[in-house]
């Protein structure tokens, strides 16, 4: 365990260091030499056509793939060792689609935030408080026990988010979060957000949709197997890094707000 | 000392089953005037089946919502092949262990191999349990023809299950059951349902996914085999299946779906039972249809408008009508998907 430079780690120190990696699937190289920080209080919109190997990186990020090549340290531990669960929330890439029919209300769901805390016995009051402070927080204390596989994609997706601010994680990882969910809603999620960011969250997010994630994200990776940009969103729009890392037909579809 | 205490507790199991449990059925069955209530080989035959139907939709719920409850028909069938084990080794080498015992042995060594190569390959398929399953069912025809004379005898109580053959340490073995895979899901209720929810945010936020996979597949060996006793191997899934599909059509949390899986699994238990004793039918089939039929009500009445529900109200059915409502109301009456 490398437990004591956790300890001694200086509060700027990067959140996430990816140093170096490569990782294959067999014989596919998936991901080369992918050499990535993330500082806390970043919102990270990673992007990069399918297949460029994005999942993989969140994955390797998170602990929970190993690289074949270099090193990934999450909070200052390799990240694959890491433990303190209560620091990271998780959105999954298929959040809409799952659980459609388990019967788990709201209220279940997001009280998951608090598992990491308490995996046997009673419920605190301040687990209580932070369970109807993240509800509220994204707006879902009216939907609190209605079933989860029978909301909307956008308030599923807000449930998610409500049960990572229940864990009171500084971390938020979301996998292609939008997917399905309506343009409007979107807009919303993405305003969210930014709020929980501009509160200290550091978040790191897929997006397929570029338009909309350099304009709320304040860094942008672009990856294709190998990192071909890593910095400001505005910089990304202005080069042609997406050309190159796309291939050569390939243009920011702009959102006009 | 383990053995006094062994000892103590099937003493005090047997004064519970004769002079609490025996005496109040012998009293129901004076006060309601059914004799077959106070014949003690139904009052096991009843105190078994209510509890496989608590153990079967408590484990079932985690299985069904994980869409692996194909699981469960997979260990049932590699259970008979541990019974086989088990009279194979009896006959060959004039052992005489319990068939029971080998079938325990066999299915959770079956459910963690299963799990292991599961670890490695990323995700159950249809194609693997088939071969696990087929594979276990051949094995023990094998053991059970190649085994001398007699003991096809007694094969049948295990496919097709049997009232008749419960003891009452089968019956005190189920009660333990009862408790022990009661006692564990309820210690590890939180991390079995984050990791059937979902899965992949359970391993980012480190709640030890493996382990607690490892244990649903363990609880789920532990009750198909002490299920299978009454249910029949090839019928005890249905058990783990059908109670709780019929509690997610109208169950308004999670929790409340597993009180809804076991009450809708003890109506089909007591009532299977029940025409089993009175027309001689097989139990774990007449369990099995009972379970359907309660589904079927409960799909129907929930399809019905909210008032026409209300009139369809009848002694039968008024408590899945009463269910079906509040759902109506809870959820503004959302087709279910």
């Amino acid at each position: 365990m490398t437990t004591e430079t956790a300890t001694e780690r200086h509060p700027a120190d990067p959140i996430i260091s990816v140093n170096e990696v490569s990782f294959r699937y067999g014989e596919r190289p998936v991901l080369e030499d992918v050499s990535i920080d993330v500082e806390p209080g970043t919102f990270l919109g990673l992007v990069g056509p399918n297949g460029s190997g994005k999942s993989t990186l969140l994955e390797l990020m998170l602990g929970l793939k190993r690289p074949d090549t270099g090193s990934v340290t999450l909070f200052g531990d390799r990240a694959h060792e890491f433990d303190d669960g209560k620091r990271v929330g998780y959105v999954a890439q298929n959040v809409t689609e799952t659980a459609r029919d388990m019967p788990v209300t709201v209220r279940e769901a997001v009280t998951m935030g608090r598992y990491p805390h308490r995996l046997v016995g009673r419920f605190s009051r301040a687990d209580r408080r932070a369970i109807e402070d993240a509800m509220d927080r994204v707006g879902i204390t009216d939907l609190a026990s209605r079933r989860v596989g029978r909301l909307s994609g956008g308030q599923r997706q807000r449930v998610f988010i409500a049960r990572a601010l229940a864990s009171e994680a500084d971390l938020l990882v979301l996998d292609e979060p939008t997917v399905g969910v309506d343009a409007e809603s979107r807009e919303e999620f993405y305003h969210l957000l930014h709020t929980l960011n501009a509160t200290g969250l550091t978040v790191i997010l897929i997006e397929h949709d570029i338009g909309v994630v350099t304009t709320y994200a304040t860094e942008i990776a672009c990856l294709n197997r190998r990192l071909y940009f890593d910095g400001d969103p505005d910089e990304f729009v202005s080069t042609d890094t997406l050309a190159a890392a796309y291939g050569t037909d390939q243009h920011v579809i702009h959102h006009d707000h | 000392m383990l053995g006094w205490l062994l000892g103590e507790l099937a003493g005090l199991f047997e004064w519970f089953l004769e002079d609490v449990y025996g005496a109040a059925m012998g009293l129901l069955a004076e006060v309601l005037g059914v004799p077959m209530l106070g014949y003690p080989y139904m009052q096991r035959a009843y105190l078994a089946a209510v509890c496989v139907a608590v153990i079967g939709p408590l484990v079932g719920t985690f299985l069904v919502h994980r869409e692996i409850s194909m699981i469960s028909d997979t260990l049932a069938h590699t259970a008979f092949a541990g019974v086989a084990v088990g009279l194979f080794l009896n006959a060959t080498f004039e052992l005489s262990l319990s068939p029971l015992l080998t079938a325990f042995i066999v299915a959770v060594v079956t459910a963690l191999l299963v799990e292991l190569l599961v670890e490695h390959a990323g995700a159950y398929t249809d194609t693997s349990l088939a071969i696990v399953l087929t594979g276990g069912f051949a094995v023990g025809s094998i053991l059970i023809t190649a085994t001398d004379g007699g003991i096809a005898v007694g094969i049948d109580a295990y496919l097709f299950g049997s009232l008749a053959t419960v003891s009452k340490g089968d019956v005190g073995r189920l009660v333990f059951m009862c408790v022990f895979v009661g006692g564990l899901v309820t210690l590890a209720y939180r991390p079995l349902l984050y990791v059937t929810f979902d899965a992949t945010a359970a391993r980012a936020v480190r709640l030890g996914v493996r382990r607690y996979k490892r244990l649903m597949v363990v609880l789920t060996a532990l009750v198909v085999v002490s299920a299978m006793q009454i249910m029949g191997v090839i019928l005890v899934a249905a058990m783990l299946v059908v109670p709780v599909a019929t509690a997610a059509l109208v169950a308004r949390s999670f929790k409340h779906s597993i009180l809804l899986a076991i009450l809708a699994a003890e109506f089909a238990a007591i009532a299977g039972v029940t025409l089993s004793y009175v027309y001689g039918i097989a139990a774990g089939g007449s369990i099995v249809v009972a379970a359907i039929a309660v589904y079927t009500v409960v799909l129907i009445v929930r399809k019905l408008p909210a008032d026409a529900s209300l009139r369809a109200l009848n002694p039968s059915n008024r408590r899945q009508a009463g269910r079906s409502r509040d759902v109506l109301e809870a959820d503004g009456g959302d087709e279910q998907q």
